[in-house]
């Protein structure tokens, strides 16, 4: 059963680092500025449920911390940037 | 490979199943983010991987997490919470950009030029 367990990690780390490699593709060529924040934002949340699945493999907590740290940093980064994009500046 | 601990044989299935679901909708929702065609269709598609992806994947984490320790751990609670209130202000917050965006371009495009095609929303 553990073989289960262990497979399925390696099928979501692989398929999380796909669906990081579409959201970096959106921030590179995203026709324009707010599809490249939604890539950000997108990559920021893959990138969070990655460090979950590391947790698991590694059986170590630590890694729970970080991911709460990228979901902060995401959220404050995604609204600066849309914020800059509805009014120019960030801090008015 | 070799290094996931020894926990036992349900508890381990439905952190496989859970793990398989969660990293499956993220992926989704990522390919849906890269098929999509105008900007307002492709913001619905990464909130698949924002609210049930982070939700299935962090039910596997307390499950897991539990069974280890022999204990309720359920820090990851945190992670959900978080991210079910943030997402929606973030969303709105963009949409509203982009839309304050559309109709600044739509009317220097019809005050420069009268009668031109409209601009592709792309």
């Amino acid at each position: 059963m553990n073989a289960l367990l262990a497979y399925s990690l390696t099928f979501a780390q692989i398929s999380l680092g796909i669906a990081m490699i579409c959201a970096a593709y959106r921030i590179l060529r995203g026709p324009r500025a707010q599809d490249r924040v939604l890539g950000l934002d997108t990559l920021y949340v893959n990138v969070m449920l990655m460090l979950l699945v590391f947790g698991i493999k590694s059986g170590s907590t630590l890694y729970f911390e970080m991911g709460l740290v990228v979901a902060l940093l995401g959220f404050v980064g995604t609204v600066a940037l849309a914020k800059f994009l509805l009014r120019g500046e960030v801090i008015e | 490979m070799s290094n996931v601990a020894e926990i036992s044989a349900l508890s381990g299935f439905f952190t496989a199943a859970f793990l398989l679901l969660g990293s499956a909708l993220a992926l989704i929702g990522s390919l849906g983010l890269l098929r999509l065609r105008s900007f307002y269709e492709r913001v619905h598609a990464p909130t698949l991987g924002t609210t049930l992806g982070v939700g299935c994947i962090a039910m596997s984490s307390i499950i897991y997490f539990s069974t280890l320790s022999g204990q309720f751990v359920f820090h990851e609670v945190l992670i959900v919470l978080f991210v079910t209130v943030t997402t929606p202000i973030t969303l709105m917050v963009l949409v509203r950009a982009a839309l304050f965006r559309d109709q600044t371009e739509r009317q220097d495009a019809s005050s420069t030029s009268i009668g031109s095609s409209p601009r592709p929303r792309e």
